[in-house]
Parts: C-alpha cells; structure tokens; sequence
C-alpha cells in the first residue's frame, strides 16, 4: 500500500510516470484499482471535459492534434485520452491515433494516453472515466476525449464530457442519414471536417434543417463548423466555438445539471455491473447453464421464458438464504 | 489470464519504410497485445510516448542506417528517466555485427533481421516479459 500511496502522491504532483502507472493499474484491473480511485476522485472534477466523436476517419485526432496546440498555447495543461478498437478475436489492439499528435515537449504540457476499447462496445473503454479522471487530479486542466470511430449508436462519450464534438466529413450521407437517432442527437458541437471538399455546403445544411425541424427543447443550439483539420483551416473558429460552449454551461447551474445527470447514469450502470458480476460469479456459475442450453436447443423451452425461470429461481434462493440468516 | 502486454512501435527518426512496422504491428495486434503506433518519431518523442502509455516494449524499425545512432540513443533516454525496465526491441537491415553490438554493448534486448519469421518476434516480446508484474 505504501507504493502505491507514493504513486499517488507523485501523480497529484503532476509527476508523468506514476500518474501512467495509476492508469495502467486501472486499467487493467489490478486489485489496489478501488483504493487508487477512492484516493484520486476527491482530487479530480476540477478540469473541463471535452468529448470528440465521429465515424472512422473523419479526422477526430488531427482535429485534436490541432486543438492540443491551441490549449497549449494559451497555456492550458492538457490531458488527451484517445481510445481505438480492440479485436474481438485476439483481444489486443493497435492504436494508433498518436500517428496524428505531434507535441513539442518544450512548449507543451500535454499527455496522451491511448487506450483499446477492450471489447466494449460504445465508444470507451470501461475505463476511460476513471482513466480520464486520474489526469484530471493530477493536474490536467482540460481533458480531451477522443473516442473510437464510431457508427450511429455508441454514444458513452455523451456521459462522460462536458462539450460534446460530432465530427463528420462531407461523405458522412445524405439528410436521410442527418435525420436519424443517435450519434446526431449527442452532439454540443457539430464539425463538418474536409470542408475542403465537394458536399461539405450540402451535409452543414442538412445538419441545420435537421436542428431547424427538431422539438426538442434546447437552449443550447450545436453551431455547426467548416474545419479542414489536416491543414489547420476553421481550427481557430471551432476552438472558440468549444468556450463558447463552456461559458454557456457555466451560466447557471447548466453544468452542475450536466455532470450529476452523468452521475445518476454511472452510478446506475455501475449497480447493475456490480449485481451482473455477483450474479454470474457466485450464482449462475454453480448452475447448469449448459443444461438450460440444451433444453432451448431442443426446442421445448425459448431463451426468455428459460431466462426469467432462471431468475425466479435465483430470487427465490436468495430470499431463503437471507431468510435463514435472519432467523440465526 | 496474463495481463495483455503494451507495445510503443514506431519508425525511428526519418525512415520511411514502413511495410515491416506495418507488418510487426499488426501480427502484435493478433497475438493480443495492445500496439501503440507512433508514426515517425524521435527519440525523446518516442521515451515520452513509452513514459505515458506505461510501455512494457518499445519496438524501433530502423531500415535506412540510423540504428547505431538513434537505437542506442532511446536506450540511454529510458533509463535516465527510469524506466529500466522496458524492454527495447529492433527490427530492420543492417550488418549482423551491427545487430550483435546494439545486443551487447547499447542494451537493445534483441535485434531481428530481415527473414525473421514473425512467431519468432512475438514469442521473443511474449518471453522478455516474463517474470514481470
């Protein structure tokens, strides 16, 4: 425990190798991962969160390669957690938004971490909150996200930033595609990336008519942003555009709102993955899920029916043991 | 289950080639390792990047004659930053001698030369790492 509390001491001091230590440990599960968030999450809430999100391609590093520079430059001490896929076969990744970050050491504080999604689907990892929360205490006063490429549905990065990025480019389809639920829906900040090319007039329109003909009720209307990252176009814009965001939430109780919001859905899920990992652990492991298997093989039982008879049976299980403890 | 091993690969300083690094890269993923690629990176570029991800590996492909110039350089910079412990691994063309210096003399855990066949580097990454947490 003593190492690890001088990991902590050091990462809280801004010392780079232990706060890369903490994550890994994190990451990876390892059993002083409670304490090392227990001790880190009074230090972290501090920094602005910035989630950047868009389809494979659409140039969602470049986009925050260019956005590091401008924080940096105005002095912002920067944490970047960029997430990439893993493969649903080996379970190892090759990750590779760093190809687009180049960082002067000298001029920048900056730290980059990258992560696998480590076979969750949704765009993070399990682990990117509490990854990104560890920058945050140690000192990272703004913490870009960048999440996997994404499709229309993995939308986690909307639960854990503050300003919300929907990066798409000219060939992202046509207002059909605008229209529909999801990804769309998410986004604080709309960037029509390669606005250098054919379409990009026509996609920032059907975005508009998309928002025009919304019900939703919103105070906050995405702005939309031509940018062509690669060669540092509409950057400065789309920069000024992320404050303007932060200076909204920051008005009133907007963040406050936002964050516990965020809150109530991790903790949520958390309850549900905990009663999840007890149930398949300690219960459903001594059953013979093998046998159920076979009995919905044979067609004389269908999955939900087998599944709810399965819970029931828990229940009442659980219901007897607590019983008998009660009575003791 | 083994913890997945993180691997920081890049093209060291101005080399272009890259359909080895590509190809390494790749076969690391399959094996189930988690592969940062970095692109084209200097030294001090790619220590930072190993000091950050909390690299087990740090993978240099050298194919244009800088490895006994930049290779041990990398070396030199871990260790000043205190990461004893990563494990420097070089891949590329350059004389046999070469390859058994940067060995011997500048730390380099192993070197593999062109026709190595790709199970050899994985298991030689997969067994550097045993022992270790």
């Amino acid at each position: 425990m003593q190492e690890i509390d001088k990991l902590i001491k050091e990462s809280l001091n801004g010392e780079k190798r232990s706060t890369a230590r903490l994550i890994s440990m994190v990451e990876r599960g390892n059993e002083n991962a409670p304490y090392i968030l227990k001790k880190i999450f009074p230090f972290s809430g501090k920094a602005y969160y910035i989630g950047v999100t868009g389809p494979p391609g659409a140039g969602k590093s470049t986009t925050v390669d260019r956005l590091i520079a401008r924080f940096c430059k105005n002095n912002y001490s920067v944490g970047v957690i960029a997430v990439d896929p893993s493969s649903p076969f080996s379970g190892g990744a090759l990750l590779g938004d760093r190809v687009r970050m180049h960082v002067q050491q000298e001029k920048m504080d900056v730290f980059i971490r990258s992560m696998s999604t480590d076979r969750v689907m949704g765009g993070l990892s399990r682990t990117t909150k509490e990854a990104s929360r560890i920058l945050d205490a140690s000192g990272k006063q703004i913490i870009i996200i960048e999440t996997a490429g994404v499709g229309q549905s993995e939308l986690d990065v909307a639960e854990a930033t503050d300003t919300v990025l929907v990066i798409l480019t000219p060939e992202s389809g046509d207002s059909i595609q605008i229209m529909k639920a999801g990804l769309m829906e998410i986004a604080d900040i709309f960037v029509v990336n390669k606005a250098d090319r054919p379409g990009a007039k026509d996609i920032s329109l059907s975005i508009q008519g998309m928002l025009d003909r919304s019900l939703r009720k919103r105070e906050w209307i995405p702005p939309i942003f031509m940018t062509s990252a690669s060669t540092n176009v509409g950057i400065d814009a789309l920069y000024e555009g992320v404050w303007n965001h932060s200076r909204y939430l920051k008005q009133g109780s907007h963040l406050e709102e936002r964050r516990k919001a965020q809150l109530k859905l991790e903790l949520r899920a958390r309850i549900e993955n905990e009663f999840s990992h007890i149930l398949w652990q300690d219960i459903v492991a001594e059953k013979n899920v093998d046998k159920v298997v076979e009995e919905i093989w044979s067609r004389s039982i269908d999955p939900q029916n087998a599944a709810r008879k399965m819970a029931m049976e828990l229940i009442e299980e659980v219901v007897l043991k607590w019983g008998k403890n009660l009575c003791q | 289950m083994a913890r997945r091993i993180k691997v920081v690969i890049a093209k060291l300083g101005l080399d272009i080639h890259w359909r080895g690094v590509y190809l390494v890269a790749q076969f690391l993923k399959e094996a189930g390792m988690d592969v940062v690629y970095l692109g084209n990176k200097f030294p001090a570029e790619i220590v930072e990047a190993a000091i950050e991800e909390d690299a087990d590996v740090v993978g240099l492909s050298s194919l244009c004659g800088n490895h006994l110039t930049l290779g041990p350089i990398v070396v030199e910079m871990l260790k000043k930053k205190g990461l004893n412990n990563v494990k420097v691994f070089m891949g590329g063309v350059m004389p046999p001698e070469d390859a058994k210096k940067l060995e011997k003399e500048y730390g380099i855990t192993k070197v593999y030369l062109p026709d190595t066949p790709m199970q050899v580097i994985i298991d030689g990454i997969t067994e550097s790492m045993q022992g270790t947490a």
